[in-house]
């Protein structure tokens, strides 16, 4: 190991401390959203009104594993842009089916 | 003849190899469920009735498997963390629990599909049970696969902690980001299969 390396994992372990109770705090959040997500299934709401909960507990649960776990709350642009460009086909590929389905493309008997 | 930008930065990046491509791998990863997400869409509001998860699925046996995955999430990215501090033996200890944590969550699933299975409900039973032996299906083998990877880093790959520690907390850091995919896949999983 060269002395600059050595000279950087010294300076991250500092910032380590901090990282580690983020992560603390992520993994109670996520366990408290856990919980929220199946109470809330027990309610027995209409399916347009659960889809839209669950997804959206679901997608603050993601964010804050990709944020956090991930690092992605500190990434370099090009990750970025990758991330861009995959979540802009993503959603493409989810609504090209909802699309089909309401122009009336698709008529299930 | 070394291969550049193994452990140093690109200049113009930022990043090293490693980071960029684990990167694209996920990219490739998130068109391949997003293709499996799609199809189920399809399948489900093409269909003329759909079961709730939870009258065909078991919510408590999932809701655990999902604190497991959750659980492992954390030990995974406190192991890169351990290697920060450089403090070795904290991080075997953090990967041996991500790596338990990840065969708690397989044998769980081995429990789920042999009661399915012992009552006659196959993939090729209905749409659902198609929809959600292939999807969880895919997730456990890519559990799998970041087991694998994770047990050679915590055995003989950890050998390269002693010749260049900073490569192999490189290398760490991006099985981690593998195994957080997983985890994230997991989290839309469980309620679009088991709760909605």
């Amino acid at each position: 190991m060269t002395s600059d390396h050595a000279a950087e994992m010294s300076d991250h372990a500092v910032d380590i401390d901090k990282h580690v109770r983020v992560y603390i705090t992520v993994f109670v959040a996520l366990m408290v959203l856990t919980v929220i997500t199946v109470a809330i299934s027990y309610l027995h709401l209409s399916v347009p009104l659960a889809v839209t909960v669950a997804l959206l507990i679901a997608i603050v649960k993601g964010s804050l594993v990709a944020g956090y776990f991930m690092h992605l709350v500190s990434e370099k642009k090009l990750i970025y842009a990758v991330l861009v460009l995959t979540v802009a086909f993503f959603v493409a590929l989810l609504a090209l089916p909802v699309f089909t389905h309401s122009n009336g493309f698709w008529i299930p008997e | 003849m070394d291969i550049p930008y193994t452990v140093e930065l690109r200049r113009d990046t930022g990043l090293n190899n490693g980071k960029i491509g684990i990167w694209l791998f996920l990219a490739s990863e998130v068109m391949l469920f997003g293709a499996l997400f799609a199809s189920y869409i399809l399948i489900r509001v093409g269909a003329p009735s759909w079961p709730r998860g939870d009258t065909v699925l078991d919510v408590p046996l999932a809701t655990f498997n999902t604190i497991v995955l959750i659980s492992s999430s954390v030990t995974m990215v406190m192991a890169w963390a351990s290697l920060m501090r450089r403090r070795f033996e904290t991080f075997r200890m953090y990967m041996g629990g991500t790596i338990l944590l990840g065969l708690t969550f397989l044998v769980v699933k081995y429990f789920e599909y042999g009661h399915h299975l012992e009552l006659g409900e196959f993939p090729s039973t209905n749409n659902f049970l198609a929809v959600y032996y292939t999807l969880t299906g895919l997730h456990m083998l890519h559990v799998f696969g970041g087991m694998v990877v994770n047990a050679y880093f915590w055995g003989p790959g950890a050998k390269l902690w002693k010749t260049n520690p900073v490569w192999f907390t490189n290398r760490v850091e991006h099985s981690g980001l593998f195994w957080h995919f997983v985890d994230l896949v997991w989290i839309f999983l469980f309620p679009t299969l088991y709760l909605l």
